[in-house]
Parts: C-alpha cells; sequence; structure tokens
C-alpha cells in the first residue's frame, strides 16, 4: 500500500489538460501499488491552479515559489523526488510533454529508480508496455528498483475525469531552490485558435508535395471546416512552409485524432511514429509507391491541386445537409 | 572549450525491423551512428571552429559504450572531424540508460570536458533518458531537445533555443552542462561559439560528411578501448527488457478512385464526416 505521485503541469489558474492521461496512467498504476494518488503541483502564485488540480486526485502537494516560475529539471526534479520520498510513494508519473520528457529522467536519477518512457500500458506494477524503434516494435520492460518512474503518452491514456470527491492541498515549503545557474529567458508562445494537436478530434497535416506555405490555406480551408488542427511533416517544416511547431512525428507531436490527413505527404518512418495510432487514416499523394498509403485507410491517388478545393466543397455539402 | 559527444550505435533505421521469438533480429542490419548524436558532433564541430572546416580551437571528444566493432563508426565520427575517441566495451543487452549515464559519468569525470552534447534519444530504443539523467549524477545543469546553441564568448555559458510543446523556449545556461540535441540543431545559423564566429557566420544545413582527408587523418587520431570496470562503473540493470513484439498491425486500407468515393465512405463506412 503505497502511494502514487503524479506531476500535475498548469497555469497560473488551472490545471493544464495534457496532464490528464498523466492522471489517468497513474489511476492504473495505483490499483497495482495499492496507495493514494498524489499529484504535485510546482510552480509560482499556483495556489488556484492547486485547487483546481485537486480535484482529480486523493491529495496535491503544492509548492509555490517564485523562484519556481519556471519548469526548470534543475529546481523541479528535486521537489518531485522530495514528494516521492516524504509520501512513501513507490511510483512517479508525468505525461510525455516536453517538460515531463525533461525532468522526469531527472528526478529518476535522483531517486536511484528506473525509468520507462512514453509507456503506452500499465502492465503491472513495475511492468510496463512502450513502443520503440520510431513505433516498429512494442517493447515490454520490467523496473527491477523498488520505486519505479514513467512517462505516459499522451494518446494512449484517455483524459482522467475528476474524482467523487476533490482532494485536499497541502502547501510544502520547497527548502532551498538551486537552479545550479540554469535560468528560463523567455517562450516565444505559438497562440492558434484551432485545437491543440495532441487533443484535436481532426488532424490534417500536408508534407512537402504542398510547396509552398500559400497552399497550406486550403488545408487550413479544411482543418477549419472539421474543427481540427493543422499538422505538417518535417519536410514540410524545414522547407519554412509551417512553423515548426507543427511537426507531428518521432521529433515533434504524437497525434492520434480520430480522423488523420495526410496530403502530399510521403510518410517517412519518423512521422509514422507520430500518427500511426489514429483511428482512421485518409491518404491523398500523386505517388501511388508513397509509405503513407501503407497506413492509410482510405487512399485517393492524385495531386492535392485536383483534389482539395473538390474534398472541402463536398464536406461542406454533407455537413450542410 | 572541450566538449564530449557520447555516440551511440544503432541499427539502420530505414531498414524494415524483423521480429522473432519476442527479440528483434539484429543480425545482417547494418550499423550506424545515432542520427542525433551525429548532430550532437556536428554541433561540437561548429562550436570549435570559426567556420565550416576553418581555423579551429577546442577539441571534441566522441565516446561510444559498444561492442568491439562500434570502432567503424567511431572512426566516421573521427574522419567527420572530432579529435579523439574513447570506446568504452558494452553490450546493449546488457546495458540500460541508467548503467550508460553512470558509465559517462565517469568517462566525464575523467576527461573533465567544458561541454557534454548528445542527441535527445537514439532511434532504436527512443527512450530520451541518457542525457538527463547524466545531467542529473553529475548535478549539473541540463538544456535539452536543444534546436540552436550559441556559446558565449567567455565560454561560461550558453544561450539555447529549446522545442518545447507551447513554442519555443530560450534559455540560459551555466556550463559544464549537458546539452541534448534535436534535429533543427544542423540550421545554418543553429549553432555558434561567440569566442570565434560573428553573427553573420553559416554552415551548411546538414551535418557534414566525412572528406577524404578526414579519412585518411581519422587513421592516425586516438581510439582508445577501455572496461567499464576500469572505469570503476558496475551493476546491475534497473530496467529490464522482457519482449519485443510488432506493434498491432492495421487493418488492410483501400484505395479509393474519386473524392466523392473518399467522402461518401469517410461519412457512412467509417463514420468520422
Amino acid at each position: 500500500m503505497s502511494a502514487t505521485v503524479v506531476l500535475l503541469e498548469t497555469t497560473s489558474s488551472n490545471l493544464r489538460s495534457a496532464s490528464l492521461p498523466a492522471v489517468s496512467a497513474a489511476r492504473a498504476l495505483a490499483k497495482h501499488h495499492g496507495g493514494p494518488v498524489i499529484g504535485v503541483v510546482i510552480g509560482a502564485g499556483v495556489g488556484a491552479a492547486a485547487a483546481d488540480a485537486a480535484r482529480f486526485v486523493d491529495k496535491v502537494l503544492c509548492f509555490d515559489n517564485p523562484a519556481l516560475a519556471a519548469a526548470l529539471a534543475e529546481t523541479w526534479a528535486p521537489l518531485l523526488a522530495t514528494a516521492v520520498k516524504d509520501s512513501g510513494a513507490t511510483a512517479l508519473v508525468a505525461s510525455a510533454t516536453s517538460t515531463g520528457k525533461d525532468i522526469l529522467p531527472r528526478a529518476a536519477a535522483l531517486l536511484g529508480a528506473g525509468m520507462a518512457s512514453d509507456v503506452v500500458a500499465v502492465l503491472g506494477a513495475k511492468s510496463f508496455r512502450r513502443p520503440t524503434y520510431a513505433g516498429n516494435a512494442q517493447t515490454d520492460v520490467e523496473i527491477t528498483t523498488g520505486t519505479v518512474v514513467l512517462t505516459a503518452r499522451q494518446t494512449e491514456f484517455s483524459p482522467a475525469a475528476p474524482a467523487p470527491s476533490a482532494g485536499s492541498v497541502e502547501n510544502k515549503a520547497p527548502g532551498a531552490i538551486d537552479a545550479l545557474g540554469s535560468e528560463f529567458v523567455a517562450l516565444h508562445a505559438t497562440t492558434s485558435a484551432r485545437p491543440d494537436l495532441t487533443e484535436a478530434k481532426v488532424v490534417v497535416s500536408g508534407g512537402r508535395g504542398m510547396k509552398a506555405t500559400e497552399n497550406f490555406k486550403l488545408l487550413e480551408q479544411l482543418t477549419d471546416l472539421m474543427g481540427g488542427a493543422l499538422g505538417a511533416s518535417r519536410a514540410a517544416c524545414d522547407a519554412g512552409m509551417v512553423p515548426n511547431d507543427l511537426q507531428v512525428g518521432q521529433t515533434g507531436k504524437v497525434v492520434a485524432p480520430e480522423l488523420y490527413f495526410a496530403i502530399a505527404l510521403s510518410g517517412a518512418i519518423q512521422h509514422l511514429a507520430g500518427m500511426k495510432s489514429s483511428k482512421v487514416i485518409v491518404a491523398i499523394n500523386k505517388d501511388p509507391e508513397a509509405p503513407i498509403f501503407q497506413v492509410a485507410d482510405f487512399g485517393l491517388v492524385a495531386t492535392w491541386e485536383s483534389t482539395l478545393p473538390q474534398l472541402i466543397a463536398e464536406i461542406q455539402k454533407l455537413k450542410s445537409a | 572549450m572541450k566538449i564530449l559527444v557520447p555516440c551511440k550505435r544503432v541499427p539502420n533505421p530505414e531498414l524494415k525491423l524483423k521480429i522473432a521469438g519476442g527479440a528483434v533480429e539484429l543480425a545482417g542490419t547494418t550499423w550506424q551512428v545515432n542520427p542525433f548524436d551525429e548532430y550532437a558532433v556536428e554541433t561540437a564541430l561548429r562550436l570549435t571552429e570559426k567556420s565550416k572546416g576553418g581555423e579551429r580551437s577546442g577539441e571534441v571528444v566522441v565516446v561510444s559504450i559498444g561492442p568491439k566493432d562500434t570502432a567503424t563508426q567511431l572512426r566516421q565520427l573521427l574522419a567527420m572531424g572530432a579529435d579523439r575517441a574513447i570506446l568504452v566495451a558494452g553490450d546493449d543487452a546488457t546495458l540500460d540508460a541508467d548503467l550508460v549515464a553512470r558509465t559517462l559519468k565517469a568517462v566525464v569525470e575523467s576527461e573533465k570536458p567544458d561541454l557534454v552534447v548528445m542527441g535527445k534519444q537514439a532511434v532504436d530504443g527512443d527512450d530520451n533518458q541518457v542525457g538527463q539523467l547524466l545531467a542529473g549524477y553529475l548535478a549539473w545543469p541540463q538544456a535539452t531537445f536543444l534546436s540552436t546553441l550559441t556559446l558565449a564568448a567567455d565560454g561560461k555559458s550558453a544561450t539555447v533555443l529549446r522545442e518545447v510543446d507551447t513554442g519555443v523556449e530560450e534559455r540560459r545556461v551555466r556550463l559544464p552542462a549537458v546539452a541534448t540535441v534535436d534535429l533543427r540543431i544542423i540550421g545554418k545559423k543553429a549553432v555558434r561559439n561567440e569566442a570565434l564566429a560573428g553573427p553573420e557566420t553559416e554552415w551548411e544545413d546538414t551535418q557534414r560528411l566525412a572528406s577524404l582527408k578526414g579519412i585518411m587523418a581519422a587513421k592516425k587520431k586516438e581510439l582508445k578501448e577501455i572496461t567499464a570496470e576500469s572505469l570503476g562503473v558496475s551493476g546491475g540493470l534497473l530496467v529490464k527488457t522482457v519482449r519485443h513484439e510488432n506493434p498491432p498491425s492495421r487493418k488492410a486500407g483501400i484505395k479509393v478512385a474519386s473524392v466523392e468515393e473518399l467522402v461518401s465512405k469517410l461519412h457512412s463506412e467509417a463514420k468520422v464526416i
């Protein structure tokens, strides 16, 4: 009977939805470890966020300090380790966000614990399934240490619903904070009215074949018509057609929407690694040999120029019918 | 400026993976340097030169943990321009991220580099752990998933950009530190040592290939083979691989002949529109 600790990322007032899959993974793990699920909220002025986060877990430990505003592994990992030790926990979980991937291994190092990255299934107290070889293998691993650390792949754990009753919030003093000379300077955030790529029900991705930025306008039309998010291949990002944070794949985001459109996109294995779990995949590519057709449920061998306007019109017709 | 670049050899990621009896079949594969680690070597070389292949200042040491024939990949990195190589005898089957990180910690303690640069992950294990573990064990600062790295003229800090879920984050990090690099670190203006190269300096938009001259020079460069025991590193695995399986396969898809047919199938069969 020991606790499972889960890192809960927040804005200043709310739990980030990206952490809800981690709560689900923590609950799955808590079934094997037998104890409560304890959330950890770290930041500056995060009292309201901690209260919001407490709706999802048995208890929240909150480290609130101006020096903790940025998610630096140097300052956050020791607090996660402290939270695990102080609560006698035997498991530490986070979503495999850029923050989780940065910080959790460092916390594992401090705990002397084995870690499984990007877990897609909890098989037991210390057994986990995870993708390897760019998603071309699934690998079962067993952790041999008393405490286990894992990041959960967001697309494979459904977002947790609030618990029947909200947990308590305990404010904890962080003790000495030493960033070891690391310093957050700025976040150049991308803002979009569209849903987050990792959470969208529909993703429309364009590849190298889209040729130019202005051609993405058609993809944006399709995206907005479907209420989805825009994505891209590495080639399209590297060519400067769209910003890098739209990239789907081994570098970039892992998505698993209900419907994935791959337009003028060949489907290199690094790209497939980021979208293969989508429920329905549609590929439009003029090259019948393009690897994307091997994973597509519906493939259309054609150019985007000759099909996109009609595709948009047909869907519009269907939606207004 | 002395830079240590840990590198892993990986099976060619473009070849079809064969899995049988719960294991990945590696007989007959070709081996290569993990692409992200190759980008790290390129990064380190740029940090020690005024321009591509131009006047240099500093030392780039590559280190790998692997079987004897990993020397082939290390020679390639020496041919790219790295100055020295260290090969710690080891085998993937008896290694995990923790043991790799603890071995690298021992190498760092004997080599005393100013900076460790490595790939953000190896494309076989896809763990994305070793750099962070190493920084944790050394109690050094860490700068992960970098798309740019600018070394301050005094060599005491670096300014970096990291691609994060919500955009691009800028950080400053004190040296010595562990940096892990993402694929855009090989962009034209992604890496620069302010002490050597001006802001107008551009490199090629890719990692460099070994030149014939580089290949000849690499034969004379030092490649030291050592054991983990000689570094005082031992211990069991914190993470054991139980078995590999093929991922669940997707139901074979169909080709449609027209946009009308596509939309009709998405509507009435897949019911996603």
